[in-house]
């Protein structure tokens, strides 16, 4: 599988991720922000106001008192006051700031997690076949806990040193334009530095990010087949070969981190040199404009100065926080690439409608669980609805199919299934017969030719009524982490816990369960570890019993199962199969033999069809696959 | 635990030692240069005293270069000194877990491996980071800022008696009740994590059965448990840097009316004021360091603990690199063998068993029967709980245990290719084979007709775990990799299930009559796979329940009797 490199890919146009960054945060929000805003100016205010009151407070209470007997210390008190007045103002308000912002930033996460989700789920198949699982976990892990830094902390922090720049860059063109413009150098100088170290900076953490991937990958590919590696010996060589890539691992990061935590160092200095360069700028001005009285004065300078280290320091800060902007801004466009990602369509308008049967024949809609299902199928010309009955009637008309456009891997496929019908597809791996199956449900959708289900056209059908009733037990069973209850349940959720053993039993599955520490409510963790193959496809078995479809998939397992338990699941299957039409991808041979017709898939085409003594009495691909001369899988 | 975690800092402990050092260089410069600052602005802008002015900035520009110089040094010793600790955790992992035993490796378990390798290696590099960066340089500024408010304040420095412990306390209160919310919301994380993983790998079954608005209200739950957690964690933690504002500016105004009556008394001066409100914001955002690199160590705490728990775990099994070095033949005996894994109930019991070298013998048996585990105890795998097990007439355990391994090859039953190359790939059993050796190999294994049907032939490329070959391909490759070794005893544990039983039968004729002297043991589900070994052994709870040839077993075996006629009967035409 190929590995993504996290957050090391630069953001494409981090502007625009920016912008709908801030629509989500404060799109539906808008007073919110506004409060966010004016806290920000307070705050902001009463930071200058008291950065510069220690200096006015020595200058104006403490200097006059210097050396006076018995001094009125009353101004002293109520200048203090005032101060304490204004800086409790100023906590509670980026108190307030800051809650203010962990609830919407939280909010906000929450609900693009959760848009991410049901994106996830509305997706067609194609784009899980495409894009391999890591990749996707990394944009709800990773990507999402990057774009929390961002909103959660960097995106006030920004916006507080943007609006103290300004405000200081206001008051600092007010004092001196001359000095403003040494100082504009200073800028430009610090951009192009930090600029230079970022971009080589995340140069360096591509190429660490890319080797972690591979040493992680190495990790994870060796831990896997450890015993294979001591069954062969093989394990000083494989230290040999992990420690090569761990020490290219060490240069790269080495490298990365070095780069990373120069940035610091770097902007503060440039800081400092801006400041002498002030200072110097500022006398030479000072002397040149006629002395301290008649142009520039002392106390402008000093203060210019003071202003200009506020700024450096602002400037540091948002320079600090670039490095975490980009990447989260990376990560934010790669949640967008998903939640842009076009979902399943589905334009079915006939849908699946409980009815009771009058004894006339006649259909008629009810609300109530009637145990009768029909196709309830509006008509686009004004007639009256009409229903069909459910029954399990599939009919293929040339059908082709390509996973992608010009590639066709499925050609020219017809075929015929009356309810309760048994079709068996055989043939080698990559001769198309899961693909067929896949159409029937309409992961995928055909690109030319026509499925019908009971005479109706499945594009017609609303997917979820479609899928309803088709039951599908898959190759690999999936559990998921729950009761054994409740995952036989996954198959029809207003089932009772009767009906939930009921199907259990039919599946042969109720026995082993029985067994089981807490029987039913048996929790399951990690895909069922617990369970045996075998085991897996009882209940595999059970959940499509549960849901009691009139169609049926079954796409065999292949992995070996011991001969009991095999028995087991066949006599299951055969239970499941009665009375239902049913597709089987048959990898052992043994179950194919009384199905009503037989396709022999290769390439995409059906080359041979017909019952099994049909088939044998050909001595065509079936008979040669049968006596076992040609491998299934 | 801090001790097995720390030696691993090793060659790069100079750069260890030597950050701190730099950090206090480069925090001397900065608690110099702001005093710097104020001298310009006092005394020569003051006075206009030009000279003044430039000899200072010329001293400030060298101050600055210096912190300049001390930052980069810092900057890159700390790089190295993590990293490396970081390299050198991961190699002495992977060299202990590449020595652990079979039993260690299952009361790990992969995938936990897996994590104590890669994540707690990051956690617990970057809280090693932190430590030598910040955890030295906040100390050290605290301590030089509080020398520097006695110097100049005296008695001012009472203030600081009463705020520290505040602040001590309400960083402990902060960071502590946080750090239990931040805690539950990472937990929350597995649960999150573990939705989003089982949806993308049962996505099939989710659209199948019509499950996506469940499944949403599933993750739904998960999200909104990480909501709740960090925003109170947050909000909690919002409450700091008010705390902490509050604190300071109450000393800013005890120390302005205390300074105001000092100074009005002459035993102080402004412009020592001045900088105490300076020293005053380092000192106590230095307490907040030190608390923000408490939380991180805490955080990687529990990876710390993981990794120590690999790195101190002894291999359970004695290479014994003195032992015998050479198999004199394939003969195998066991001698009232039994077995349990790690000390629990016994999985094999009672097994007595005499293989003459050469023979060919099936094992056959339900799942749970203890199939695998007999044979696992001839290439020493796992020990015997007791009872002997000897292998050429030496109990295995005399044998040096790679030597053993290389005389008594086994194909697993989950058996791995590594990504690389076909050749590569069948090296592993010899990696000094020559191309004749291989292609003998290939043919016994019957790999020669697909590898030749290949573009590339043996130069074809593995995907990790050989995914691009069939199930019945890689199998073969594993027959065909596990012959190279030129073994005494050759196991093949399941290792013909997918393949079709034509060329399972060819593979069995092939290693009769070309692997001339070799014992082999074959389990299998199939019988067609064992019928006509030399002995057939039927297991059912961990004890052996029959030993004979095929016919000897149809005559007397029900059992057997009744799998025969099902698997003959479902099977087909080939038997």
């Amino acid at each position: 599988m190929p590995r993504q490199q996290r957050g090391g890919t630069p953001a494409k146009n981090p502007v625009k991720a920016m912008k709908r960054v801030l629509s989500i945060v404060f799109g539906k929000r808008k007073a919110q922000f506004a409060f966010i805003v004016l806290c920000i100016i307070i705050v902001a205010f009463s930071t200058v106001y008291y950065s510069n009151f220690l200096g006015k407070f020595i200058d104006g209470y403490v200097t006059p008192i210097i050396g006076v007997k018995d001094p009125d210390f009353a101004p002293i008190i109520r200048a203090l006051f005032q101060f304490a007045l204004i800086v409790s103002v100023s906590v509670a308000f980026s108190y307030v700031l800051q809650r203010t912002m962990v609830g919407i930033s939280q909010k906000t996460l929450y609900d693009i997690r959760m848009d991410m989700f049901r994106k996830l789920e509305s997706l067609p198949i194609s784009y899980f076949d495409r894009n391999p699982h890591g990749t996707i976990m990394s944009r709800f892990s990773n990507d999402t806990d990057t774009l929390n830094q961002l909103i959660s902390n960097s995106l006030v922090q920004l916006m507080q040193a943007g609006i103290t720049l300004l405000m200081l860059v206001v008051a600092m063109l007010m004092n001196s334009l001359l000095m403003s413009a040494v100082v504009a150098v200073f800028v430009f100088i610090t951009i192009k530095a930090t600029g230079s170290i970022s971009k080589r900076s995340g140069r360096q953490f591509s190429i660490q990010q890319e080797t972690l991937a591979s040493v992680n990958g190495y990790i994870e590919e060796m831990m896997n087949g450890q015993r294979v590696i001591k069954v062969f010996c093989h394990e000083e060589k494989s230290k040999e070969d992990f420690e090569k890539l761990d020490m290219e691992l060490f240069r790269s990061m080495s490298k990365a981190n070095t780069l990373a935590n120069i940035m610091g160092p770097v902007t503060m200095n440039l800081g400092n040199l801006q400041y002498v360069a002030l200072v110097i700028a500022g006398a030479l001005f000072v002397m040149l404009t006629g002395g301290w009285s008649a142009g520039y004065t002392l106390g402008a300078l000093a203060a210019f100065l003071q202003l200009s280290r506020a700024f450096s320091n602002n400037v540091n800060q948002m320079s600090q926080q670039m490095n975490t902007v980009l990447l989260a801004l990376a990560g934010a466009e790669r949640i967008f690439e998903i939640l842009d990602e076009k979902s399943e369509t589905d334009d079915g308008y006939v849908t699946l409608v409980n009815v009771t049967e009058g004894p006339d024949g006649s259909v008629t809609e009810s609300s109530a669980h009637t145990g009768h299902w029909a196709w309830k199928h509006p008509h686009k010309d004004g007639s009256p609805v009409t229903y069909t009955p459910l029954r399990g009637d599939i009919v293929m008309i040339d059908v082709d199919f390509g996973y992608v456009p010009g590639k066709t891997v499925l050609h020219d496929i017809s075929l015929y299934a009356k309810p309760g019908q048994k079709i068996a597809f055989v043939g080698s791996t990559g001769a198309g017969k899961t693909t067929i199956t896949n159409l029937l449900n309409r992961f995928y959708d055909i690109q030319d030719g026509k499925i019908r289900f009971d005479g109706i056209n499945i594009n017609k059908i609303r997917k979820a009524d479609l899928r309803h009733s088709l039951g599908m037990i898959l190759q690999d069973t999936n559990l998921f982490t729950g009761t054994i209850r409740e995952n036989i349940r996954f198959g029809r959720l207003d089932a009772t816990d009767e009906e939930v053993e009921a199907a259990a039993r039919l599946a042969n599955a109720h026995d082993f369960i029985m067994m089981m520490p807490d029987g039913y409510d048996t929790m399951l963790t990690n895909n069922g570890e617990s369970l045996s193959q075998g085991q897996r496809q009882l209940l595999s078995i059970a959940r499509a019993a549960v849901a009691d479809p009139p169609v049926l998939v079954m796409d065999e397992a292949t992995s070996s199962i011991d001969t009991y338990t095999e028995a087991l699941v066949q006599d299951g299957m055969d239970k499941l199969m009665e009375n239902r039409t049913v597709f089987v991808i048959a990898h052992r041979l043994s179950t194919v033999r009384n199905s009503n017709a037989i396709m022999v898939l290769d390439h995409g085409h059906i080359i041979e069809r017909g019952d099994h003594d049909q088939l044998i009495a050909q001595k065509g691909v079936y008979y040669r696959l049968y006596t076992g001369a040609v491998e299934l899988d | 635990m801090l001790r097995i975690l720390l030696s691993r800092v090793r060659e790069y402990r100079i750069y260890a030692f030597i950050t701190p050092l730099f950090m206090v260089g480069e925090v001397a410069m900065e608690v110099l240069i702001p005093t710097m600052m104020g001298l310009i602005i006092d005394v020569g802008v003051a006075a206009s005293d030009m000279d003044y002015i430039i000899r200072m900035s010329v001293l400030l520009v060298l101050a600055a270069m210096l912190s300049l110089s001390f930052g980069m040094l810092g900057a890159w010793s700390a790089a190295k000194a993590s990293s490396g600790f970081a390299t050198n955790i991961r190699r002495d992992e992977y060299a202990r877990i590449m020595d652990f035993s079979f039993s260690d490796v299952d009361r790990f378990s992969t995938s936990s491996l897996i994590t104590r390798m890669t994540t707690d290696v990051q956690n617990v590099q970057m809280a090693f980071q932190m430590m030598i960066r910040i955890f030295v340089r906040a100390p050290i500024m605290f301590i030089f800022a509080i020398i520097m408010v006695y110097h100049n304040g005296g008695s001012l420095s009472a203030v600081f008696a009463v705020a520290i412990p505040l602040v001590i306390c309400a960083v402990a209160i902060i960071f502590g009740r946080s750090h239990g919310y931040f805690s539950r919301a990472f937990k929350g994380y597995d649960t999150f994590n573990r939705v989003v993983q089982e949806n993308l790998n049962g996505i099939r079954t989710v659209k199948a059965y019509v499950r996506e608005e469940e499944e949403l209200g599933k993750f739904s739950e998960s999200a909104d448990v990480i909501r709740r957690n960090f925003e109170k964690g947050q909000k909690m933690m919002a409450a700091l840097s008010p705390v902490m504002m509050t604190i300071t500016f109450a000393c800013m105004i005890a120390i302005s009316y205390i300074g105001a009556k000092l100074i009005n008394i002459g035993s102080m001066e402004t412009g020592e004021l001045l900088s105490i409100y300076t020293y005053t914001g380092q000192i106590l955002s230095s307490l907040v360091m030190v608390g923000m690199v408490i939380v991180m160590f805490s955080i990687s705490w529990a990876s710390m603990i993981r990794i120590s728990e690999v790195l101190s775990t002894e291999p359970s099994m004695d290479p014994n690199p003195d032992g015998l070095k050479d198999v004199p033949d394939g003969s195998i005996v066991f001698d009232d063998v039994s077995f349990g894994y790690g000390g629990s109930s016994k999985v094999l019991s009672g097994i007595s068993l005499e293989i003459r070298s050469g023979e060919m013998i099936g094992i056959i048996g339900p799942t749970g029967s203890g199939k695998t585990t007999l044979v696992s105890l001839i290439a020493r795998l796992y020990d015997a709980s007791s009872g002997s097990v000897r292998v050429g007439g030496h109990d295995v355990r005399e044998y040096e245990l790679a030597s053993l391994r290389n005389q008594v090859s086994v194909v697993l039953q989950k058996n791995t290719l590594f990504s690389g190359t076909v050749e590569e790939n069948l090296r592993w059993g010899n990696a000094d084979a020559t191309a004749e050796e291989i292609r003998w190999a290939s043919d016994v294994a019957s790999v020669t007709p697909f590898i030749s049907a290949m573009k590339d032939g043996f130069s074809s490329h593995v995907d990790q775990g050989g995914t691009n070959f069939s199930g019945g391909q890689r199998q073969r490759l594993c027959i065909a990799r596990a012959l190279l070794k030129k073994p005494r005893i050759l196991i093949m544990d399941d290792s013909t299930s997918a393949v079709d039983t034509a060329t399972d039968a060819a593979i069995r004729r092939a290693l009769r009559e070309d692997v001339k002297g070799l014992t082999k043991i074959i389990i299998s589900q199939r019988l067609s796979s064992v019928m006509d070994a030399d002995k057939i052994i039927v297991m059912s709870s961990g004890r052996i329940e029959d030993i004979g040839t095929h016919d000897e077993l149809m005559a007397r075996n029900a059992g057997y009797r009744t799998l025969y006629e099902t698997q003959m009967r479902g099977g087909g035409l080939d038997a």
